[in-house]
């Protein structure tokens, strides 16, 4: 586990967390901000899993169980927010 | 599997073959297997849960964006900024001690949680301002969520830090080494996942609208 690689990823994560507030403070809604705000959580948390987490050298059935869990919840809710938006 | 495929990596733990080539593959995740037993059923159990906000939100969509204004949204960003703070801490201390700086690993741990910590206290705060409110759990549908949501979260934020402290002063007394640190991947594994589940939980009861 490699210390600056480490910590470029939690200053990836922090700036993902601004752009997620920012996005909130902005007064974003809708589907394109719906689905901007799910990409930046899919993209933090995929970054959690395999750098923190250090699932990115374990065998591909880990990462994808648990990665795979946050694309599910992150999918049902999209669905949901579409469906509520139609 | 042949021997070959057995071989370990230096200081890596017993029980974590790997196989071979220059992009070494191991075949268990960090830390004892049961926490991972553990991890994916409370990820179900948060799941089930983040889906069911979803679900009844859908048909309550005026409701949950009125209500949402409500919340202290800049509370929960900085929740979000501490937790990734902690998950960092913890990771750079598993990085430490796999060098043998023990000293150091401690003292990450230590940052850790003392950015745990903050989240307790910045939550204790939203809380109390919305109890002083009268806000509770029957006052309306998003709050029932939302109180339940972020207390089920609150409590394995507790239970996160009360495995780092353990850790912690197992660490201070020298007891994890580079060839021996399976209890802290072990504690560090749960506690990156409470991070995880705050990841999916801020921007869901918080931002999105």
């Amino acid at each position: 586990m490699n210390a600056g690689r480490l910590d470029f990823f939690w200053l990836a994560l922090v700036a993902g967390t601004a752009a997620t507030w920012g996005l909130g403070e902005s007064g974003a809604a809708g589907t394109a901000a719906v689905l901007g705000i799910l990409a930046i959580a899919a993209l933090k948390g995929t970054w959690i899993v395999r750098e923190f987490m250090g699932l990115r050298r374990i065998k591909f059935m880990w990462p994808a169980l648990v990665i795979g869990w946050l694309l599910v919840v992150l999918a049902i809710i999209a669905a949901t927010y579409w469906k509520g938006q139609a | 599997m042949n021997a070959a495929d057995m071989a370990l990596k230096p200081g890596e733990p017993a029980g974590r073959p790997v196989l071979g080539g220059a992009q070494a593959v191991a075949l268990h995740p960090p830390g004892d297997l049961a926490i991972w037993v553990f991890i994916l059923a409370e990820l179900l159990a948060f799941g089930v849960f983040f889906a069911s906000y979803a679900i009844t939100r859908m048909h309550n969509v005026a409701l949950f964006d009125e209500m949402q204004l409500t919340l202290d949204r800049r509370a929960g960003a900085i929740n979000t900024f501490l937790l990734i703070t902690a998950s960092w801490c913890v990771a750079r201390a598993v990085a430490a001690i796999k060098l043998d700086r023990t000293r150091a690993s401690g003292r990450w741990l230590l940052w850790g949680m003392l950015a745990g910590f903050g989240f307790v206290g910045v939550k204790i705060f939203e809380y109390h301002a919305k109890l002083s409110l009268g806000i509770n759990l029957a006052t309306n549908t998003f709050y029932m969520f939302y109180l339940s949501l972020t207390f089920f979260h609150f409590m394995h934020v507790l239970l996160g830090l009360a495995i780092l402290l353990a850790v912690w002063v197992k660490t201070r007394r020298g007891g994890y080494s580079s060839a021996d640190h399976h209890g802290m991947e072990t504690g560090a594994s749960y506690w990156h996942m409470v991070d995880l589940v705050w990841v999916v939980l801020f921007p869901l009861v918080y931002v999105m609208r």
